[in-house]
């Protein structure tokens, strides 16, 4: 005898505003199988979860019915109430009439009650048929991967790591440090990024726990929760690490130079190169695209010169096959490309610079060895334009979000400029300036009083240049007027964006990412580090645009969250996955094509038909892959793979409550 | 190729000399023009600021004609361009538009026949080797900035060539041994809006900085695809040089002139005789290279 | 300078302005006055406000103050307001629509401007093409500035590139309909 008990929710006025809970509560008493039914202000609340249970031993209920929000807010939370109350989990059937109804027909009340009622009663129609299911358990590996040697991703392994875990960061530059370590200084605070970052850096390649996979990239990630088998490409770095002493002179000599990445294009390299100084591993790499020896055959001068014989032109690219528990990915950002501005030039103007460019020219290490001067005449700039927003917060031909980090860096660069030429001039154009961060407002402050920037509200329509000028043209909308700059230097705080290849590697690794190619997490607000795919979490700008003291703390959090998984030796597993009735299975082999997780294969049965052995393909499903997304079930033509909780037998239920 | 040709108004009057050399050299290049019989005056610039629906229907009558004889327009003059491709645009986004076009024009535009730019179709005839037995000369000495002025390369969305820096004609230019300079005022407007209309003092300035462009990115001339730019950098040149008390000595071609004069064509043909700013000194400058520079 | 009381003007040209949003296919709520529009306007030096104060007159409700500016009539149409705008808002259209509006209610921003379109139109009905000569001459005598561009008027006629007679089509039949027609459907022409 199945006993359903209806449980509507008011969500404060969230749903009551425009359902009346009470009409639906009443409607519900009649549907079949229902035996209690009733509403109350918050059903997740703890009086509310009380009146769950009691009901339950009052009414002898069976199956319950909870009419609420989305079920990926409080499915668990109701699933672990029934639980208490002595019930299987899978008996709670969720209706949703918050996101499904009352945020949706705002205006409409009548029509939403009538529709509350018509999820309830398909809800109802879907808990009676509901089975009762059971958690299995799988081993977890204890040791974590890292994708991502940025700040985000050292601060990540260094935290598991002193957790007790064995951590491997795989990075695919030459060297870890990642966009922190091209930056002068850091916001509010002005303290020099090196010489906060350098030190973590050492940490990490010191670590006993961590271990440094540079110059790598992820080839390919199996396996699930627990058991990802990672296979990393490790580039042929054509020199011996085990060998190599880092004395540097193979640098020294090799004739070959090109634009060196690290300080994007105002400095050469060699072929044979660190990133920087300060680089970790500080051994050096050879650039096979540019060395003379790779095309030609000829030069070999720091195979010649290398004391140690370091050098190795043989080396292969090796693949290397590890098994993980948990994945961090911490893969950071790139630059927009603001060549796409025509009325920026086009990328032409050598004296129109990035941001990030800016902080080469001001450090001390950088090629200029801090002296800020023109790319184009090495002149010493007077007049300089700072512009916000160049590729965020537009839609034409950027990008539509807001890039959160660029108000606070250009603010910084005004102070660092008006700090070391003290007679120059610095406007920045901005639309609105944004602070939201602990003394961030202050800094803005001392930008504008203590450091006397300009700042001009307003976009710039133009950059062309004049003479040796660049006339930089905008309105004032503070005056309602055009103004005209006429500036040495123009610098560009262009947008944060995800990394060019962001998507191929969420594909790899099997997570979402949004239109922009950010990797979504798995709730907003209250999964911020998690992904859809148990075991993978997120740390760091590849999540959206986001300043360092944000990333480390998003890289602790996800390094948490990690932990969590990694301390037990096995984890419980969702129940939900798909099952196939080998009777009728064909083996046709269709799910498997089907399947975005590869949690289907091909097993052969050997039965005995009429007396004789005979041997068959079947379809078989590895239950800690699936993810129950059902898209086999769909595709299969003879109907022997269902999904268990949602067996068609249970969506045509709900079907019939709403249409017969 | 054959297309309906769509001279305007401008091109029987102020801008005879584009209508001239245009004729010109499509025939050297094999180009058919069949001028649309009794077409009429598109309406620009003054019937979008008036009505919106007589600013579509206005080019609306002449596309029709085109679509019966199953062609394609070809239109010299910028402004005219606009409001035609304008008209299209409006026929084939939006039926309710396409019957209330047909109603006021009575007759029938279903938006097949297109609206196209002379620059364009120009630029697509001299592609290929095909071309290169047909110049007579090469324009060597030619510095030109090439001016593509508002209404060619403008809105985006139906533009056939970039509206920050088109390259188009200045590609073209190339084609013909002509140096085209790289400068930052080849879509910045002329103001020829108000300068036919009630408000040239408003066009000094703005004339007075596409000069001054000009100049310091070493052009030698001017070179447009607008009766309208034409009229306003060559006519009010010598009234903005006088303002300022300046010379700028910028003389200003259609391009169809200067791509008929490398095609052979006789200078008095092509019109270059009817400017403003002298433009003969120049042009001799480029014919006496003729005999070493022949091609 | 006088405060404005925003509520009451939102109610009041709330309609109004919805039927200008729907007749220029362009939404003023998109505009985050950055005033990109208004730096790289051609004639902004020339107008009473730049073009983003009249997409904020219409986010405002304050439809008369744009209707009755100058600059809705100084528009040069170039389109580059248009092509630049990072909310991809179509100023140049707005500023088209409101011009239309205004002339409708009986606002000219510019005598001389409106005097040369009404006379351009003029010769386009009567003729099926422009007239430039005449043009210049109604222009001249109805603006009251009987001499300008008579320095460029004899080379032009010398040059053969103006005709001191109309240019016309035989049977302008078909262009007078366009006009009655759109005439009949309320345009104001």
């Amino acid at each position: 005898m199945k006993r359903v008990g209806v449980f509507v929710c008011h969500c404060g006025t969230n749903i009551s505003g425009t359902v009346d809970c009470a009409q639906v509560a009443e409607a519900a008493k009649d549907f079949p199988n229902v035996e209690y039914s009733i509403d109350y202000k918050y059903m997740c609340s703890e009086p509310g979860q009380e009146m769950i249970k009691k009901a339950i031993e009052e009414h002898k209920l069976n199956r319950i019915v909870v009419a609420s929000c989305s079920p990926r807010m409080h499915e668990p939370t109701f699933q672990n109430c029934v639980e208490r109350a002595g019930l299987n989990p899978y008996y709670v059937e969720m209706a949703n009439i918050r996101e499904h109804c009352s945020w949706v027909h705002p205006n409409e009340k009548e029509g939403a009650t009538e529709k509350a009622i018509d999820l309830v009663r398909m809800a109802v129609a879907k808990a009676v048929r509901n089975q009762p299911l059971q958690k299995t358990t799988i081993p977890v590996t204890d040791r974590a991967l890292v994708i991502g040697g940025g700040i985000a991703g050292i601060q990540a392994a260094l935290d598991l790591a002193n957790a007790g875990h064995v951590v491997d960061i795989v990075e695919r530059e030459p060297s870890i440090g990642g966009k922190m370590a091209q930056i002068d200084k850091t916001f509010p605070t002005l303290d020099c990024s090196a010489c906060i970052l350098t030190p973590k850096m050492v940490d990490a390649a010191a670590h006993p726990n961590i271990n440094l996979l540079t110059y790598s990239e992820i080839e390919k990630v199996d396996g699930f929760v627990g058991n990802f088998d990672v296979t990393i490409r490790q580039k042929a770095r054509s020199i011996k690490m085990d060998v190599c002493t880092g004395c540097g002179i193979c640098m020294e000599k090799c004739p070959v130079k090109v634009d060196s990445e690290f300080e994007l294009g105002l400095a050469k390299r060699r072929a044979i190169y660190t990133p920087f100084p300060q680089a970790i591993p500080n051994k050096p790499v050879i650039d096979r695209e540019h060395c003379t020896y790779f095309l030609r055959g000829k030069c070999g001068i720091c195979s010649k010169l290398c004391p140690a014989g370091a050098v190795d032109y043989t080396q292969q690219d090796e693949l290397l096959t590890r098994r993980y528990g948990a994945i961090i990915v911490a893969t950071g950002f790139e630059l927009f490309d603001y060549s796409v501005y025509g009325e920026y030039g086009y990328g032409k103007y050598p004296d129109v610079i990035t941001g990030l460019q800016f902080e080469r020219l001001i450090n001390a290490s950088g090629p200029t060895m801090g002296k800020l001067q023109r790319p184009s005449d090495k002149k010493e700039p007077k007049n300089i334009v700072i512009i916000n927003c160049v590729g965020s917060r537009d839609e034409a031909k950027g990008k539509s979000y807001c890039s959160r980090t660029c108000c606070m860096y250009s603010a910084k660069h005004a102070s660092l400029i008006r700090d070391k030429i003290k007679d120059s001039n610095v406007y920045v154009f901005y639309m609105d300036m944004r602070t939201p961060g602990k003394g961030y407002e202050e800094f803005y402050d001392r930008s504008r009083e203590q450091y006397g920037t300009q700042y001009i509200r307003g976009r710039v329509s133009k950059i062309y240049p004049l003479n040796d000028k660049l006339i930089v043209r905008g309105e004032d909308t503070l005056l309602s007027q055009p103004v005209e700059v006429e500036a040495d230097l123009v610098i560009l705080a262009t947008a944060m964006v995800a990394q060019p290849d962001a998507d191929k590697l969420a594909q790899k690794i099997g997570i979402g990412y949004d239109k922009d190619n950010f990797y979504t997490e798995a709730h907003p607000k209250l999964a911020p580090v998690e992904t859809h795919t148990q075991g993978v979490y997120l740390a760091g700008a590849c999540q959206g645009p986001k300043d360092i003291p944000d990333s480390v703390a998003q890289a602790s959090a996800a390094a948490a969250k990690a932990c969590g998984l990694l301390s037990k030796p096995e984890i419980l597993t969702e129940p939900i996955v798909t099952e196939v009735d080998e009777k009728t299975c064909a083996g046709c082999g269709t799910c498997l094509l089907i399947c975005p997780y590869k949690a289907i294969d091909l097993k052969t049965l050997t039965e005995r038909i009429a007396g004789e052995i005979v041997e068959r393909k079947v379809a078989t499903v590895n239950e800690g892959l699936c993810q129950g997304c059902g898209a086999c079930t769909v595709a299969c033509r003879s109907g022997s793979i269902y999904l268990k909780h949602y067996t068609d037998e249970q969506i045509l239920a709900e079907v019939n409550a709403l249409c017969l | 190729m054959k297309y309906a040709y769509y001279p305007g108004c401008s091109l029987s009057s102020t801008g005879i000399e584009y209508d001239m050399s245009t004729r010109e050299i499509a025939k050297v290049l094999g180009i058919e023009l069949w001028e649309i019989p009794e077409w009429n005056c598109c309406g620009a610039s003054s019937a979008h600021l008036t009505d919106h629906l007589l600013a579509l229907a206005l080019p609306a009558r002449n596309l029709a004609i085109a679509e019966e004889a199953g062609l394609d327009v070809a239109i010299p003059c910028a402004a005219c361009y606009a409001r035609s491709k304008a008209t299209e645009v409006a026929v084939n986004e939006s039926e309710e538009m396409k019957k209330t076009i047909q109603e006021v024009i009575e007759r029938k535009y279903e938006g097949k026949s297109k609206a196209r730019a002379l620059l364009e179709i120009i630029g697509e005839s001299v592609q290929g080797d095909h071309i290169k037995e047909r110049i007579h000369i090469l324009l060597t000495g030619l510095k030109a900035a090439c001016y593509y002025g508002c209404l060619l390369v403008r809105p985006a969305s139906t533009a056939f060539d970039d509206p920050e820096d088109p390259q188009s004609m200045d590609q073209l230019l190339h084609l013909f041994g002509a140096e085209t300079v790289d400068w930052s005022y080849k879509t910045e407007c002329c103001g020829a809006s108000h300068e036919t209309s009630a408000k040239p003092e408003i066009g000094i300035s703005i004339l007075q900085k596409i000069f001054i462009a000009a100049q310091n990115a070493g052009a030698n001339c001017l070179v447009t695809a607008c009766p309208l730019c034409m009229n306003n950098l060559d006519m009010r040149q010598i009234e903005v040089e006088k303002y300022f008390s300046t010379k700028y000595n910028l003389p200003v071609f259609y391009f169809t002139e200067l791509v008929g004069l490398a095609l052979g064509i006789e200078p008095s043909k092509l019109g270059l005789n009817k400017h403003f700013v002298d433009a003969m000194p120049l042009v001799q400058e480029v014919l006496n290279r003729k005999g070493g520079e022949q091609a | 300078m006088s405060s404005v009381e925003l509520t009451s003007l939102k109610a009041k040209h709330d309609a109004e302005i919805q039927k200008l949003t729907e007749q220029s296919g362009v939404d003023a709520s998109k505009c985050y006055q950055c005033g990109k529009c208004s730096a790289g306007c051609p004639v902004a030096f020339a107008m009473d406000y730049p073009p983003r104060a009249i997409i904020r007159f219409l986010q405002l409700g304050l439809l008369d103050q744009a209707l009755r500016s100058k600059t809705i009539w100084l528009c040069a149409g170039c389109h580059t307001c248009s092509v630049r705008c990072p909310k991809e808002v179509d100023i140049a259209t707005v500023m088209e629509t409101l011009r239309i509006l205004a002339k409708k209610k009986g606002y000219i921003g510019d005598k001389n401007i409106d005097l040369f379109h009404n006379a351009f139109l003029k010769s386009v009905e009567r003729n099926g093409r422009v007239y430039e000569a005449g043009l210049v001459l109604t222009r001249n005598l109805f603006g009251r500035q009987f001499f300008r561009d008579t320095g460029h008027g004899l080379p032009m006629v010398q040059k053969g590139k103006i005709s001191m007679l109309p240019h016309s089509i035989k049977d302008n039949g078909e262009v007078k309909k366009i006009f009655e027609n759109v005439r009949k459907r309320g345009g104001n022409v």
